[in-house]
């Protein structure tokens, strides 16, 4: 037995391969969801598993949940992630925004197309684009408040970059302003697609404009509405680095009023050289998507169909 | 739909128009200023930014393309191709994957994949930088090409899964019937009848990539190598003292999207509000 086992081997070796080739082809799917599989396994697997691993590493050496105290304990950290949570009051501005946009729209005949045009426009321009023009804009002698001075309302133009107090809301505003269109749109290709027959019938109640739509529209809205909140509070939280390094120079101020979590992740590690600390923030950011996922995975199953497929 | 034209109606239609109207003005302001800007003097920006130009010199617009414009320009249209090319395919293979048989974990795999689609890239960053150093990838356009695939995929392969799965059980049964293999299938019947699906999500992931800063920022450190989106951040700074030019590059940055936007906008709204889970 144990003399013949080497030449065993070297016969079924290549028969098994065989097999397995063989089972590899008739089994089918898995050949076509090898490739992406590989990479999105690399992608995210990899970079999880190592996320985790360096958070709980200096140096190379293992220290438990050092990290985690330093960065918990961090005043900047705490001030980045304060931000973000500010930053998620845009939100039910956001979704009550593009409620109305989405109404008037729908209510509109003539001019809707050219209206839908126009309205969606700020979502598709590039952020860096938009910080670099906002940030021309909002400068203290900028174009925004030397109209606002024409009009003579000089208490109203502020500096809304310059003034650490105004800094976090500016930047809110443009978010505001870029993803509203988006919702919009969001809320409208749910509004056609609504039966009309529900609609007509409250109309020939006399439902009045106000009426029919808070009480007819939005309920039946809810469900895209919800898929629009919950989209927005992860941009909120994971997707604002982008406004926050073009208009800020990649600093976060004036002073630290527009450090974000994001912003802390990237100059950690490429600005203090001091990846582990980076590490662990990221790791800290992924739990709290982590919630997010969890109600978006809530909304998934209550539209089982989903807002997207036709 | 019969509406009553009465008074009050017809203060309800005109206050509406005049909301969009004011609406539509405030989405369309800053990129009238950015082009009339850059068609301007520093002097005539300063002194009346909202004015029309008078005297509309491209000044500005040479400044800026003679600075490194065309070089970023073809930095951002490789890597956005190559990336979104690759996504394509390996997305519409996995999505055939997952449609077409029913096999065990399937739909955990699914799940998981729509989980990952919320996944943040900062959050990847670093380990992924690190395997780049590694591997001395770092200031390769493969690394960041590798890496935009595997950030887009998760998206990609969950719009085709669902598309793929209206396909008539018929028409691939029928085919079946005849004696076609599996990629015959694929290719004759499946991907004939996905045209606009395809479009869609090209248009989407063109979309992002071109847009994306964060990864290429960090990706690609050497200068010849830049993106657009990279350039045109450290631009501002470079030309703090001439805002024409400033404003001219934006204009140039923009304008593919723009075109892009004006002639596939039937597909960027399909598009965006399928790929509603993408963020940006």
């Amino acid at each position: 037995m144990i003399n013949s086992a080497p030449t065993d081997y070297l016969f079924t070796t290549p028969r098994k391969l065989w097999v397995v080739i063989g089972r590899l082809r008739r089994s089918g799917p898995f050949l076509w969801v090898l490739p992406a599989g590989f990479c999105v396994v690399l992608i995210f697997g990899y970079s999880i598993l190592d996320l985790v691993q360096q958070s709980f590493k200096y140096r190379g050496a293992w220290v438990g949940f050092e990290n985690f105290s330093l960065v918990l304990t961090d005043p900047l950290f705490r001030t980045a992630i304060f931000h973000n949570f500010l930053l998620l009051f845009a939100v039910p501005i956001l979704a009550t925004l593009s409620f109305i946009c989405a109404v008037l729209l729908f209510e509109t005949r003539k001019g809707m197309k050219f209206y839908r045009s126009a309205v969606f426009l700020p979502y598709i321009l590039p952020i860096p684009v938009i910080g670099v023009v906002f940030g021309q804009l909002l400068q203290l002698n900028g174009a925004l408040n030397s109209a606002l001075r024409a009009l003579g309302l000089n208490g109203l133009a502020l500096d809304w970059l310059g003034d650490p107090q105004q800094a976090l809301w500016t930047m809110g505003g443009i978010i505001i302003w870029k993803e509203v269109g988006f919702g919009t749109i969001l809320i409208l290709a749910r509004l056609i697609s609504l039966p009309l027959e529900t609609l007509e019938a409250a109309r020939i109640d006399g439902a009045g404009f106000f009426r029919l739509h808070l009480k007819v529209t939005l309920p039946q809205l809810r469900p895209v509405i919800l898929f629009y909140i919950i989209n927005e509070a992860i941009v909120m939280v994971s997707w604002v680095f982008n406004y926050v390094y073009v208009m800020t120079n990649g600093q976060g101020g004036p002073g630290k009023a527009t450090v974000v979590s994001e912003l802390y992740i990237y100059r950690s590690a490429f600005q203090n050289k001091s990846p582990e600390l980076a590490a662990t923030a990221a790791l800290l950011l992924l739990l709290a998507t982590l919630i997010f996922i969890i109600g978006f995975f809530r909304i998934q199953r209550n539209l089982n169909k989903g807002p997207f497929d036709e | 739909m019969s509406r009553q034209y009465t008074f009050i109606g017809k203060v309800g239609i005109t206050a509406r128009q005049l909301i969009l109207l004011l609406i539509t003005a405030m989405a369309i302001v800053p990129g009238y200023l950015m082009v009339t800007g850059s068609l301007k003097s520093q002097e005539e920006f300063l002194k009346s930014p909202w004015s029309l130009p008078m005297h509309p010199n491209f000044k500005g617009y040479s400044a800026a393309w003679n600075d490194q414009f065309p070089t970023w320009f073809r930095n951002s249209f490789l890597v956005t191709l190559l990336a979104v090319l690759f996504t394509i395919v390996l997305s519409a293979s996995a999505a055939w994957g997952f449609a077409h048989w029913k096999w065990k974990g399937r739909d955990t795999v699914l799940g998981i994949l729509i989980s990952l689609m919320v996944v943040p890239p900062v959050v990847l960053l670093i380990p992924l930088f690190t395997l780049g150093a590694n591997l001395g990838w770092i200031s390769t356009f493969r690394m960041l090409i590798l890496v935009y695939i595997g950030l887009m995929l998760p998206f990609s392969i969950y719009l085709l899964t669902n598309f793929f799965r209206a396909i008539p059980k018929s028409l691939t049964e029928a085919a079946e019937i005849d004696g076609a293999s599996d990629f015959r299938i694929f290719r004759s019947v499946v991907l004939p009848l996905s045209g606009p699906p395809l479009i869609t999500l090209t248009i989407v992931n063109l979309l992002w990539v071109w847009n994306e800063l964060l990864l290429a920022l960090v990706f690609l450190q050497s200068d010849e190598k830049k993106t657009l989106m990279v350039g045109i951040t450290g631009f501002q700074s470079r030309y703090s003292l001439s805002i024409p030019t400033i404003m001219a590059g934006m204009t140039i940055a923009t304008f593919p999207l723009f075109i892009t936007y004006i002639f596939g906008q039937r597909y960027f709204i399909t598009g965006l509000t399928a790929g509603s889970v993408k963020g940006e």
